[in-house]
C-alpha cells in the first residue's frame, strides 16, 4: 500500500471502531433505560394487597353467613351475624391449619376437621384448636367492605 | 466545527471549563505489576452510584411502616414491570459495593497508599467504610422480614452492650427500648437520608484529595523511581486509564444484571415480634467476622462480661483502623514492619473469621 | 442493770439469752408444720414401708394440708410407735385393697368436703368406676383389677394437670399399659395384650406424644376414665365421630352404615382398626395388600368398579396437584414470586381432603364434586406456574440481549484502546 493509503485507512478503520463502540455503547444504555422506563410507569393494580383488601361487596352477604377471601397469603373468613354486623378473622384453624367455615345453623365458626368450635369473635370454645383465630378490623367504605389487620401500637 | 467541540466552547465561556477539567487531563496513573488494583476505589464509586439511582427508583413504590413495608417490597418484586430488576440490582450491588469497599481498603493498606501526605484520604476513606456498613445494616432492615429483623434485634443489642454509652445510643438507634416499627421508620431516614447525605460529602473530599495528592505509588518503587526517573513509567488518566475503568465498569454492570436475573434476591417471611427468632440466625457475610468472633469470646474475662470486652476490641480496633497512617514512617525506605504484619493478620482473621461464621451452625 | 456491770455478768446474760433464742427459734421453724412424726420414722424405712419426705412433698393431698393419718389414721403427734400407731388413736395400718375405694370414696365422693378444697372438682368418680368394668369385677371379688391408687398411684400423687402425673393425658395410655400390655398378668381374661403396642403405632398417639396435642385422644378418651369400659360395637362410631364429626356425617347416611349394623360389625373400627389406627392412604382404595375394601367385596361386582372410579380420580386430582407444585417449585427457585398460586395449592390440597373425607358417603357423585372442584384449582395454578416459568425465560432472554450489547461495548473498548494507544 502506498503511504496515502495507509494514512487513509487509519481514520477509516478507526471511525470503523468508533461507530462500532457508540453502537455497543447506545444498545447497551438501551438495554438500561428501557427497564427504567417501564419501571416508572405505574402498574394498573395500585393496591399494594397485603395489608388492606376488599372482603366484599355491601350487598354481597347476607346476616347470618360467611364469606372466605385472600388475604395476604392466607385465607380469611367475614361473617355477617344474624343481627347484621361485620366480623372479619383468619380462616386458618389453630389446630391443624385446615380452613375454618361459618356455620349458620350453630352461629358459630367450626372447624370440619376435627369438629373445632370458635365463637364469632374468634375465640376458640370446643375441641381441639389451642389458640384463638386472630381477628381482623373491618371498615365499610361506600359499598365496599374492607378488611386489614389490626394495626400495631 | 464537531457538535462535541461545539459543547466544550459553550461550555468554557460559561463556566471556565476549560481550566476546570486541565488537571484532569494532566492526570496519570503510575503503571506498574499492581496498578489493576487502582481500579477498586472507581468500582466502588461506580456502585455506589448504582446504588444511589437503583434506590430512588425504588423509593417511587416503597413504603416504610411495619403494616406497609414487607408488602411494597413483594408489590415491587411482583406487579411493578421490572421491580424485581431494580430491587435484585439494588440488593446485590450492596453487597458487592461492600466487597469492594473492603477490598479497597486493603489495597490501600498493602500499597501503603496511606502514608503521608494521604493520612486524610485514608481517614475519610475509613469513615466511609464504617459508613457503607452502616448502610448495610440499615437497608436490610427495610424489607421487614424475619431474617433482617432479629438481625437488627440481635445487632442492636450487642450495641447496648457497650458500656456507659452503648444503652442510650442503642435506644437512639431502635427509636425505643425494643425493635418495632419505630425502628423501620429510623432505619429508613438514616439510610435514604443521613447516610447519603454524609457518604456524599466524605466522597467527594476523598475524591478532591485523590485528585489534588494523584495517585500513590507503592513504597520499594517510589525509592526506584525518585532514584532513576527515566525507569518510572506512566498511564494518562483521560483517556487511556479512564477508558480502562470504563471497561471494568461495565464488566460490573454484566456481572450485577446476570445476578439479579439468574438469582433475584427473596422475599422472605413478613417479620412478626412474636415468634421466637429462628435457630441458628445470622447477620449478612460482612458483620459474620464480627459476630463470630463475639461467640468464640468466653463468658467473662477477668471479671468483665466476655460480649463488653469483644464490643470494646472492635471499638478500640477500628478507632487504631482510622488513625493507622499516623503510625506509619513517611519514609518510603522505611515502611514499618509490623504495620505490614498486621495487615496481613487483620486480612487473614477477616476471611477465616467470616468463612468460620458461615459455616458453623 | 447491775448484772451488767459485772463482766461475768455480761457473759450470763449471753449465755440466757442465746439458749431463749434457740427455742423461740425453734419454735418458729415448727410453727405452721403439721406435727408429722410418722414419716420420721418411715422416711428411713426401706421399700414396703418407706415414704420419704420427698416423696411425699410431691403428693397433692399433703400440699393441701393432710398427713398420713388423714388415711391411716393413728396419732400423728406422738413419737412412741406405739401411742403413735395405737388402734386406740384409730389407727388402720395398711390398707387393704378392698377397701381401697371406700376409702378414697370416703372423701372424694362428699361433695361438702370437696368443695373445701377444689369446688369445681368433680365427685362422682367411685359412682363411675362402679359402673367400669374394673369395678364390676373388683365387686365380684377380683382384686387383680385396677382401684384408684394403681392408676392415680399413691403417696406421690400429683393432679392430672401435671405433667408428671401417672393420669395426665400424655402418660395416661403408659399408665394403662403396666397392666392391660402385662401377658402373665391379664392371663385368664379374655382380651388381648396388644392395644398399647397397636396404639403406639398410631397417629393418635404421634399426635399426643410426640407433637404434644393435647387434643388427641388416648385410652381415656375412648374408654373413659372412671368409668372405664370398651364402647360396644354398635357405639365405637359414636366416639369417633366427637371428633370425626364430618367423617360420621357422611358414614350414617351411607349403605355401609346399613350394612354394618345388620352384620354387627362396628362403625369406623372394620376398616380404620381401633388401637393401631395409621393414616389412611389412597392404596386402601387399590388392590394391593393394603386393600380394605377387597376384604369384602368381589372383584368385578358395581361396588369395585365404583371402587376403582374413586381411587382413579383420587389419583388424578392428587396426580394435577403434584404436577403443579412441580413446575412452581421451578419457578420459585428460579426467582419467580409465585406466594398466590401456593396459595391457591392450599386450597386445591383442601379440596382433596375433603374429597377423601367425602368417601365415606360411599356415593362417587359426591366425590366427583369435590374432585373436579380441585382439579380446576390445580389446573388454575399449573398454568400460573407455566406463566411464571415463560417470565423467567422472558427474563434470561432480556440478560442475555444486554449482555452481548456490554459485551460489544467491550469489546469496542478494547479495540478502541489499542487503536488510539499504537
Amino acid at each position: 500500500m502506498t503511504a496515502d493509503q495507509l494514512s487513509e485507512s487509519k481514520p477509516t478503520r478507526r471511525r470503523v471502531i468508533e461507530w462500532f463502540l457508540g453502537g455497543g455503547l447506545l444498545a447497551s444504555l438501551a438495554s438500561f433505560i428501557y427497564p427504567v422506563l417501564r419501571y416508572v410507569v405505574p402498574p394498573p393494580v395500585a393496591d399494594l394487597g397485603g395489608d388492606e383488601v376488599v372482603a366484599a361487596k355491601l350487598m354481597e352477604l347476607k346476616p347470618n353467613s360467611g364469606k372466605i377471601f385472600r388475604f395476604g397469603n392466607r385465607p380469611g373468613l367475614l361473617i355477617r351475624t344474624p343481627s347484621g354486623e361485620y366480623r372479619a378473622m383468619s380462616a386458618t384453624c389453630t389446630h391443624l391449619s385446615c380452613t375454618v367455615q361459618y356455620r349458620d345453623d350453630l352461629h358459630e365458626v367450626w372447624c370440619a376437621c376435627h369438629n373445632g368450635k370458635y365463637d364469632l369473635s374468634g375465640r376458640n370454645i370446643s375441641g381441639p384448636p389451642p389458640r384463638p383465630l386472630e381477628g381482623f378490623e373491618v371498615q365499610v367504605r361506600g359499598d365496599e367492605i374492607f378488611v386489614r389487620r389490626r394495626r400495631e401500637a | 466545527m464537531s457538535p462535541l467541540r461545539g459543547v466544550r466552547n459553550w461550555l468554557d465561556q460559561r463556566l471556565g471549563w476549560d481550566d476546570l477539567i486541565a488537571p484532569l487531563r494532566k492526570k496519570t496513573v503510575p503503571l506498574h505489576k499492581l496498578s489493576y488494583w487502582y481500579f477498586l476505589g472507581g468500582i466502588t464509586l461506580f456502585l455506589f452510584v448504582i446504588q444511589v439511582l437503583t434506590g430512588i427508583l425504588l423509593l417511587l413504590y416503597y413504603r416504610p411502616g411495619a403494616n406497609e413495608a414487607f408488602e411494597s417490597v413483594q408489590y415491587i418484586m411482583t406487579q411493578v414491570q421490572f421491580g424485581w430488576l431494580i430491587r435484585s440490582i439494588h440488593s446485590w450491588s450492596a453487597n458487592l459495593m461492600i466487597f469492594t469497599a473492603f477490598a479497597h481498603m486493603f489495597s490501600v493498606l498493602f500499597l501503603k497508599a496511606y502514608r503521608k501526605p494521604r493520612e486524610l484520604t485514608w481517614v475519610s476513606g475509613v469513615i466511609l467504610l464504617f459508613l457503607v456498613m452502616g448502610f448495610g445494616f440499615s437497608g436490610y432492615l427495610l424489607p421487614w422480614n424475619t431474617l433482617a429483623f432479629f438481625a437488627t434485634k440481635v445487632g442492636t443489642e450487642i450495641t447496648g452492650q457497650v458500656p456507659g454509652i452503648g444503652k442510650p445510643v442503642m435506644i437512639f438507634l431502635r427509636g425505643g427500648e425494643e425493635v418495632t416499627g419505630a425502628t423501620l421508620t429510623r432505619f429508613f431516614g438514616f439510610h435514604v437520608a443521613v447516610l447519603p447525605g454524609l457518604a456524599t460529602v466524605l466522597i467527594l473530599l476523598h475524591l478532591l484529595l485523590v485528585q489534588r495528592l494523584g495517585m500513590s505509588i507503592p513504597p520499594k518503587l517510589e525509592v526506584q523511581w525518585t532514584a532513576n526517573p527515566s525507569a518510572k513509567r506512566e498511564m494518562k488518566f483521560f483517556p487511556n486509564f479512564s477508558l480502562r475503568e470504563l471497561m471494568a465498569w461495565y464488566v460490573a454492570l454484566g456481572v450485577l444484571g446476570a445476578l439479579a436475573a439468574v438469582f433475584p434476591w427473596n422475599l422472605g417471611v413478613k417479620a412478626d415480634p412474636f415468634v421466637s427468632a429462628p435457630a441458628g440466625i445470622k447477620p449478612e457475610w460482612y458483620f459474620l467476622f464480627m459476630f463470630q468472633t463475639l461467640k468464640l469470646i468466653p463468658p467473662k474475662v477477668w471479671f468483665i462480661d466476655g460480649e463488653i470486652v469483644g464490643v470494646l476490641a472492635f471499638g478500640f480496633v477500628g478507632l487504631f483502623w482510622l488513625l493507622l497512617p499516623f503510625f506509619e514512617s513517611g519514609q518510603p525506605s522505611h515502611m514499618k514492619k509490623w504495620i505490614t504484619g498486621l495487615s496481613i493478620f487483620a486480612l487473614a482473621y477477616i476471611v477465616s473469621m467470616s468463612v468460620y461464621g458461615y459455616l458453623a451452625k | 442493770m447491775a448484772i451488767l456491770r459485772n463482766k461475768r455478768g455480761i457473759f450470763t446474760v449471753a449465755r440466757y439469752a442465746g439458749l431463749a433464742s434457740c427455742i423461740v427459734l425453734a419454735a418458729c421453724l415448727g410453727y405452721g408444720q403439721a406435727a408429722n412424726s410418722c414419716l420420721d420414722c418411715h422416711s428411713a424405712l426401706p421399700d414396703a414401708l418407706g415414704v420419704t419426705q420427698e416423696k411425699f412433698s410431691q403428693d397433692i393431698h399433703a400440699q393441701k394440708g393432710l398427713t398420713c393419718t388423714s388415711c391411716h389414721g393413728g396419732d400423728p403427734t406422738s413419737d412412741d410407735p406405739d401411742k403413735a400407731m395405737s388402734r386406740k388413736a384409730g389407727w388402720k395400718g395398711r390398707i387393704d385393697r378392698k377397701q381401697i375405694p371406700q376409702l378414697c370414696g370416703s372423701c372424694h365422693s362428699d361433695p361438702a368436703y370437696i368443695r373445701q378444697f377444689n369446688p369445681s372438682l368433680r365427685t362422682d368418680q367411685l359412682d363411675q368406676y362402679r359402673t367400669s368394668v374394673h369395678g364390676k369385677r373388683f365387686a365380684a371379688g377380683d382384686t387383680k383389677a385396677a382401684v384408684c391408687t394403681d392408676c392415680h398411684s399413691v403417696h406421690d400423687l400429683r393432679a392430672p394437670s401435671d405433667p408428671r402425673s401417672t393420669v395426665n393425658p400424655v402418660n395416661v395410655a403408659n399408665t394403662c399399659s403396666r397392666c392391660h400390655s402385662d401377658a402373665e398378668y391379664m392371663k385368664g381374661y379374655s382380651i388381648p395384650t396388644d392395644q398399647f403396642a397397636k396404639y403406639s403405632t398410631s397417629v393418635h398417639h404421634q399426635a399426643l406424644a410426640v407433637r404434644g396435642d393435647l387434643s388427641a385422644p388416648t385410652c381415656t378418651t375412648c374408654h373413659g376414665n372412671h368409668g372405664a369400659a370398651p364402647p360396644g360395637v354398635d357405639k365405637v362410631q359414636n366416639v369417633c365421630s366427637n371428633c370425626h364429626a364430618f367423617q360420621a356425617q357422611m358414614y350414617e347416611r351411607s349403605s355401609h352404615k346399613k350394612a354394618f349394623d345388620a352384620a354387627s360389625l362396628p362403625g369406623c373400627v372394620v376398616c380404620h382398626s381401633n388401637h393401631g389406627i395409621s393414616h389412611p392412604t389412597d392404596a386402601t382404595l387399590g388392590t394391593g395388600p393394603d386393600a380394605l375394601c377387597m376384604r369384602c367385596h368381589t372383584p368385578g361386582d358395581k361396588c369395585d368398579q365404583a371402587r376403582a372410579g374413586l381411587q382413579s380420580s383420587l389419583s388424578q386430582l392428587d396426580a394435577s396437584i403434584k404436577s403443579a407444585d412441580q413446575i412452581l417449585g421451578v419457578a420459585e427457585s428460579s426467582g419467580m414470586e409465585v406466594s398466590e398460586a401456593r396459595l391457591g395449592q392450599d386450597q386445591a390440597r383442601d379440596s382433596l381432603t375433603k374429597a377423601r373425607v367425602t368417601i365415606h358417603s360411599f356415593r362417587t357423585d359426591l366425590v366427583d364434586q369435590d374432585i373436579q372442584a380441585g382439579r380446576r384449582i390445580a389446573a388454575k395454578n399449573l398454568q400460573s406456574g407455566k406463566e411464571a416459568m415463560v417470565e423467567r425465560n422472558y427474563r434470561r432472554a432480556g440478560l442475555g440481549i444486554s449482555l452481548i450489547a456490554i459485551g460489544i461495548v467491550l469489546a469496542g473498548l478494547r479495540l478502541y484502546i489499542k487503536k488510539i494507544e499504537s
